[in-house]
């Protein structure tokens, strides 16, 4: 039973293209290694920290301050300078990578999952429970979110893991209401309803059409994220309701020496590079990972 | 015939940047226009018939397209060498244009009258009186009755066709010397299409304008043209007086589309499949694939007080069929006759009630699990491929879905399933990795096919599935769902506005008028004898693919179709269906 390709088949005698892993075309994307680069690099200094540095970042060295008291700027002892009390920076940020890593990675990843849970389900099922999950999505909106954080950090004993559940628990607002939105227009789509007459169950219909339309939208909710929620941990350090000193995180260690800036620009630059650095390789990974997860944009016919 | 013409194109080539670098999407095209005459372009799509009616008003998409060489001129004007400022005074007011979406092409927050007289104070320098008197006058002029209220309303308050009126209106209130018409019609109901194209010819004959028209619709052309230009792949391949064209086509090209274009009256050769021919209107009920009894659909309008239930758009009032196996019944109506939801209600995607039975077993007495295994006997194929295919999907795992979904086979029984199917379709199994983007329409259509005959369905219905698709490709694509009929022996419901693909197809037609079947019975009993005037108005409004055969008048409806949005408790009231013999049923 062979019957004749039909001539409305176009373009057909090009081969079948390999299937190429996500991997190697990410790989491939001279931005994204970078970026994957400096994300490796971050994540083994946090980890080798006492390896990489001959200074315990909580140390208050007698030479790491001018007889003057005043923080000394880079030097070939202290590569990028001490701080106010006489302590390594680059030590301080190597160790601060830690608590950053940490919450832009578990915290923010936490408040996507929210996010992505209470979004998807108001917007695919709607009505009632629609309704219920997105006033009280509208509510947090309203509710201003620092306020939120110091309330319930005033509650819960102040500790790192509390401070990832607390920014948690206030970031996944905006991923909610921009998930909410895609997906009810998802659900109205055709496809969708030719997945029906076909006798697709929801969970099908959710997991294998749904998510995978939504995972652009996640990928950069999730990496515009980090930078906010580092810079979040910050602001709540500043507060005194995040990360406890003497430990260090990115963000406490600008706002320790923020008054400073002008007489030691160094101590708030290094951190704010670090964090922008991050920041921006996640955000080239992201991007990446978006084009290279989207078949549509392969092969135009 | 001999005066100068009033737009003349000389070896226009316009190109597009893509990816893969430049491409010409039209190559070397000349034509001239006379004064008064209307000049059909015809093409499917992709032949650089709308791209040639963007260059010459200078609104080509940029920065991707762009005029390679070539000129345009109109009068004594070389429009190419004009700059924005000095093509903006022209737009509007010596060429216009009329959009096919009418929707689209209206700005929905601003009312009738302001775009109408923003139009005529672009290009005039009337006062705000005299522009809006101009505006009543152009709107008198496409006979919308009530024109002076009318400025008042919004785009969404009117009808496609009203819409439509009120784009000419606008195109021709300044009395341009050419007028663009892009598809005007395609995206209208059959009946309204008649008008607004007899609009189009009084207007012309009043004003002396003359028209570029560009369609795919053949009966379009016959209706219209003086002249004719037949486009493909950016190439002139024929042209020539309308008359000839029809009577005597030259190009291989122009033969192929004239003889895909379906024609009432020319259907019966296709035969029916199945032995179908012969069917009374009743055939027995207990072998019956799907049996449809006084089916209602209704959708609830919140409004008023605290989101109240106050009116319903009345989608289905009662609907009655029955579908034997191997038998095609088309359901045939205008938009917003309930057929498509009629479509939903079957394949259980609208909330319905009434009865619906596949295979004898009612959906309603059944679990959860027994309706998921009825449903199996029904699969649907809908209007656009491109839409109805996950396009994040490939499509083998498309096509191989509901065989996943329903546990049958192992992934290489699937696998080969999927590559018999893709064979069967007239698609190569090579092409299972691709992804939806990288077919073409028609191919998409095919694999919606494959997808839709994977679990070996009793029933198919095809909602409008061939109505987005060239007439060639539609032709194809019909002829395969007839053979997979014959191969199969499968049932279909064929939804359809097009009176002639719903002659071509069908064993037994019904019409459907505001949620209500007007009348039913076999193919030849509705084309040869239809007994409701609603019928013969949708046969008599398909045009004709025969110049020689131009309609004379085309009975203009007085009013509007009356809307199916009605208050709670104020049900419309039920036709009754009398047979006239034959089993041929027509609402008395």
């Amino acid at each position: 039973m062979t019957i004749p390709i039909s001539p409305d088949v176009g373009a057909a005698a090009t081969a079948i293209r390999p299937r190429t892993g996500v991997w190697r075309a990410l790989l491939r994307r001279r931005l994204a290694l970078l970026g994957l680069l400096v994300i490796v690099a971050t994540i083994g200094a946090a980890i080798l920290a006492p390896w990489l540095t001959p200074y315990d970042p909580n140390e208050q060295m007698f030479d790491g301050l001018t007889l003057e008291g005043a923080p000394l700027p880079p030097s070939a002892q202290f590569w990028l300078g001490t701080d106010l009390l006489g302590r390594d920076l680059a030590t301080r940020i190597l160790y601060g990578a830690r608590t950053s890593l940490i919450i832009g990675i578990v915290a923010n990843g936490a408040a996507l999952l929210i996010g992505t849970l209470v979004g998807v389900t108001a917007g695919f099922f709607r009505g009632w429970i629609g309704g219920v999950l997105m006033r009280f999505t509208d509510l947090m909106m309203a509710f201003p979110a620092l306020l939120l954080a110091i309330c319930l950090a005033a509650i819960l004993q102040p500790s790192l893991w509390i401070v990832a559940l607390v920014i948690a628990l206030v970031n996944w607002v905006q991923t909610a209401r921009v998930l909410y939105t895609e997906t009810s227009s998802l659900a109205e789509r055709e496809f969708i309803d030719a997945e029906r007459t076909l006798g697709a169950g929801t969970p099908r219909i959710l997991f294998r059409h749904i998510l995978p339309h939504l995972l652009p939208t996640i990928i950069v909710w999730g990496t515009l994220g980090i930078s906010t929620t580092v810079l979040l941990e910050a602001t709540l350090s500043y507060l005194g309701i995040g990360v406890q000193p003497p430990t260090a995180s990115w963000g406490n260690i600008i706002f320790e020496n923020q008054t400073y800036f002008q007489a030691a620009p160094w101590l708030v630059f290094f951190p704010g590079a670090a964090i922008l650095a991050l920041a921006l390789a996640f955000n080239l990974v992201g991007d990446a990972l978006r084009d290279v997860l989207d078949p549509t944009q392969r092969g135009q016919a | 015939m001999t005066a100068a013409p009033i737009l003349t194109v000389s070896n226009l080539t316009v190109s597009v940047r893509g990816e893969e670098g430049e491409r010409e999407v039209v190559s070397d095209l000349s034509f001239a226009l006379q004064s008064g005459e209307t000049l059909c372009i015809v093409g499917e799509s992709g032949s650089g018939k709308s791209m040639t009616s963007l260059a010459i008003m200078a609104l080509l998409p940029r920065p991707a397209a762009r005029i390679k060489s070539g000129t345009i001129r109109l009068g004594d004007t070389e429009l190419t060498a004009l700059d924005e400022g000095r093509m903006r005074r022209i737009r509007g007011d010596r060429i216009a244009m009329i959009f096919q979406e009418p929707m689209t092409s209206l700005n929905p927050v601003l009312t009738i009258g302001r775009q109408l007289m923003e139009a005529i104070e672009a290009h005039t320098a009337l006062p705000r009186n005299e522009a809006r008197r101009k505006a009543i006058e152009a709107l008198n002029a496409v006979r919308i009755p009530a024109a002076e209220s009318r400025l008042k309303q919004y785009p969404h308050e009117l009808s496609g066709g009203m819409r439509q009126r009120v784009m000419i209106a606008m195109a021709l209130a300044l009395q341009p010397d050419v007028l663009i018409a892009d598809e005007p019609t395609t995206a209208l109901d059959v009946t309204v299409q008649g008008e607004v194209l007899e609009l189009l010819r009084d207007l012309q004959r009043e004003n002396g304008t003359s028209v570029i028209l560009i369609t795919h619709d053949m009966g379009v052309v016959a209706e219209m043209a003086d002249r004719v230009i037949i486009m493909r792949h950016g190439r002139m391949v024929e042209t020539g007086r309308a008359l000839d064209i029809f009577a005597r086509p030259r190009a291989d090209y122009t033969r192929e589309l004239l003889a895909a274009v379906p024609r009432i009256g020319k259907g019966r050769e296709g035969g029916a499949a199945g032995g179908a021919t012969g069917f009374s209107s009743q055939p027995e009920t207990s072998r019956n694939v799907a049996e449809v009894r006084d089916l209602h659909v209704r959708f609830d309008l919140h409004g008023g007080f605290f989101g109240r239930v106050d009116r319903r758009v009345h989608a289905v009032e009662g609907v009655s069929f029955s579908i034997a196996p191997g038998e095609t019944l088309s359901l045939v109506g205008e938009s917003g006759c309930g057929k498509s939801t009629t479509a939903k209600a079957i394949a259980g995607l609208v909330p319905y009630t009434g009865g619906i039975a596949i295979n004898g077993r009612d959906l309603a007495s059944l679990g959860a699990a027994g309706r998921k295994a009825a449903r199996r006997d029904v699969q649907m194929i809908f209007q656009d491929p491109y839409a109805s295919l996950d396009p994040r999907m490939r499509v083998g795992d498309l096509v191989a879905e509901p065989l996943v979904i329903h546990r049958i086979g192992d992934s290489d029984e699937r696998q080969a399933r999927v590559a018999a199917l893709f064979e069967r379709v007239g698609l190569s199994p090579e092409h299972m990795d691709r992804y939806p983007h990288e077919f073409s329409g028609g191919q998409r259509q095919r694999i919606c096919i494959a997808r839709a005959l994977a679990l070996r369905p009793k029933l198919i219905v095809a909602d409008e599935s061939v109505s987005a698709l060239d007439v060639s490709v539609q032709a194809r694509v019909l002829r395969l769902l007839k053979d997979l009929q014959r191969e199969f022996g499968v049932a279909y419901l064929f939804i359809s506005h097009d009176m002639a693909v719903v002659e071509n197809i069908s064993d037994r037609v019904a019409v459907m008028y505001l949620g209500q079947i007007v009348e039913m019975g076999t193919r030849d009993q509705v084309f040869s004898s239809p007994g409701h005037p609603y019928t013969k108005r949708l046969i008599e409004a398909v045009p004709v693919p025969e110049p020689a055969l131009r309609r004379v008048r085309f009975a203009r409806l007085d009013s509007e179709i009356p809307s199916a949005v009605r208050r709670v408790g104020d049900a419309p009231p039920k036709l009754r269906l009398q047979d006239i013999g034959g089993g041929h049923l027509v609402a008395a």
